[in-house]
């Protein structure tokens, strides 16, 4: 086992960080542009970032590298610069943390198995080739996230824990459905989603996107309701986006956030931070409301 | 005659796209969509009457579960691989001018934004139901939409959009289509995106689902 999973095994509840990218685009980055080129071409902002979550007191921050496999990056050119794009983002993350810990993102690459956009090969290889730029970055573990579909999950926990030292974490994304359960895009629900990863060899599995921390808590419950054991990770967005004045905003304030991570905590999350909308105030509060239990 | 139909619609239903294919486990060595429309075709059954009483009764169907949540993305996917897999046999009449498609159905994800998942659904449920589709791709900019509609000024124009930061370049491509070609319908949907955020832009019609989109061009007929 390694560090981060220690320390859970240890009874420590561990707070993650916020947004990343709404961040980049108040930073100046456009639509349209790459934000994992900004880990070569706009470092000092990227690096703000990552130093304004360690300053709201989260013990791990995320790498800019969301979008770092080849199948999304060549869409921008850059096909040939995974491996440095996602060790530039790594370092610099690495280096706004510290002695926290540096969780490498690893998205979904946009391809669907069962259609035949790609085959099984190419996924894992795409995924290999950008865990080996995060871990020579220095990540302390792999984070993939957002996954709709158990087959890239596997894949893609697969490819990590085959080719880095590093621990591996892979969460999905849920939304609630009219019957009001909770499924991926893809129809997996959060307890079918436990025992694929935990087999493809996922040290932490859980939740991120697609909900604000109030429908979270629901998704902790199932995945506990399977699991007593494993290591839950939550990045809840600051509730549903709105559409306000010309911009689309999240609408759920720091306080609100902080306001349920008791209750998220006693569902059973082990890791609690946020995704899109949160920002360092919501984890700066999240660190105090950890902190009182 | 009929119960060929039926059967056919069955396969898009659920997705059966020829017999060699594994899935749906429940129709497994039984004639999916590809013999099925060809048997159709040599019984002397109209290609008119095969896309509307068998693919499209199918496609609805399955659009219809989708808004339910009673399926998701993977059995959508297969359903539109059995209908392409059917409409192989229908081209000829398509071309020939036989079958007539209702309108057309120009399409894209906005610009700034590359996700194509959505949108290729939208436009697979829609070509589905019997349209023609033009598919612009992901990243289309305002002008590529306006050019597209000047082409068809019947067209009705889909926007899609994932995420919440290009969402907003739905306003300007609504706005630059409506200019173009006055009283043009634009349709908008995609993740974020909800029936007020429609409202303010000025778009015609917003659904959460295809189906809901599929509905909503019908009744532009």
């Amino acid at each position: 086992m390694g560090k981060i999973i220690d320390q859970i095994k240890a009874g420590k509840i561990l707070v993650s960080d916020g947004a990343w990218g709404t961040f980049l685009q108040q930073k100046g980055m456009k639509p349209g542009e790459c934000p994992e080129e900004w880990n070569i071409t706009h470092p000092d902002e990227v690096l703000d970032i990552a130093k304004s979550y360690i300053g709201a007191g989260a013990d791990m921050i995320e790498t800019n590298s969301f979008g770092g496999t080849i199948f999304k990056v060549e869409k921008y050119g850059l096909a040939d610069k995974v491996f440095e794009l996602n060790k530039a983002a790594a370092e610099i993350s690495r280096k706004a943390a510290g002695d926290k810990f540096v969780l490498g993102s690893v998205g979904p690459t946009g391809k669907i198995l069962m259609m035949g956009d790609v085959t099984e090969e190419e996924l894992y290889e795409a995924f290999k080739e950008q865990v080996k730029g995060l871990e020579a970055g220095g990540v302390d573990a792999i984070m993939i996230e957002t996954m709709t579909d158990l087959d890239e999950a596997h894949l893609a926990i697969q490819a990590a824990k085959e080719n880095t030292n590093c621990e591996v974490f892979c969460t999905m994304t849920f939304e609630k459905t009219v019957q009001g359960e909770f499924r991926s895009m893809m129809g997996v629900s959060p307890g079918e989603m436990v025992n694929t990863l935990i087999d493809a060899g996922a040290d932490l599995i859980g939740a991120n996107c697609g909900n604000g921390i109030a429908d979270m808590i629901g998704i902790v419950e199932e995945i506990r309701s399977i699991n007593s054991e494993i290591p839950i990770l939550v990045h809840a967005n600051a509730g549903m986006p709105v559409y306000k004045d010309g911009e689309t905003v999240f609408p759920e304030t720091p306080d609100e956030m902080a306001g349920l991570v008791s209750k998220i905590i006693a569902a059973g999350a082990n890791i609690i931070g946020g995704c899109c909308g949160t920002t360092p105030d919501h984890i700066c509060r999240v660190r105090e409301e950890v902190d009182k239990i | 005659m009929s119960e060929l139909l039926a059967k056919l619609a069955n396969c898009i239903e659920f997705g059966k796209i020829n017999k060699a294919a594994p899935y749906p486990p429940q129709l497994k060595g039984e004639d999916g969509a590809d013999e099925i429309t060809q048997q159709a075709l040599e019984t002397g059954i109209k290609a008119q009457q095969i896309l509307t009483d068998g693919l499209m009764v199918g496609m609805e169907k399955v659009g219809v579960k989708f808004r339910e949540n009673k399926v998701f993305v993977p059995q959508v996917l297969m359903s539109a691989k059995a209908m392409s897999t059917a409409m192989i046999h229908l081209k000829p009449y398509f071309l020939s001018g036989e079958v007539k498609q209702k309108g057309t159905f120009i399409i894209g994800t906005v610009e700034g934004d590359l996700h194509d998942i959505g949108k290729n659904l939208v436009s697979m449920m829609v070509e589905g139901n019997g349209w023609k589709v033009v598919d612009l791709g992901t990243d289309v900019k305002a002008e590529q939409f306006v050019a597209a509609i000047k082409e068809n000024e019947n067209a009705v124009v889909g926007l899609s959009a994932l995420l919440t930061t290009t969402m907003v370049n739905m306003e300007k491509i609504t706005k630059a289509v409506k200019e173009a070609v006055p009283g043009a319908k634009v349709a908008v949907g995609g993740a974020p995106v909800t029936d007020d955020f429609r409202k303010r832009i000025g778009a015609d019609a917003y659904s959460a689902d295809p189906q809901g989109l599929v509905e909503y061009l019908n009744a532009t007929l």
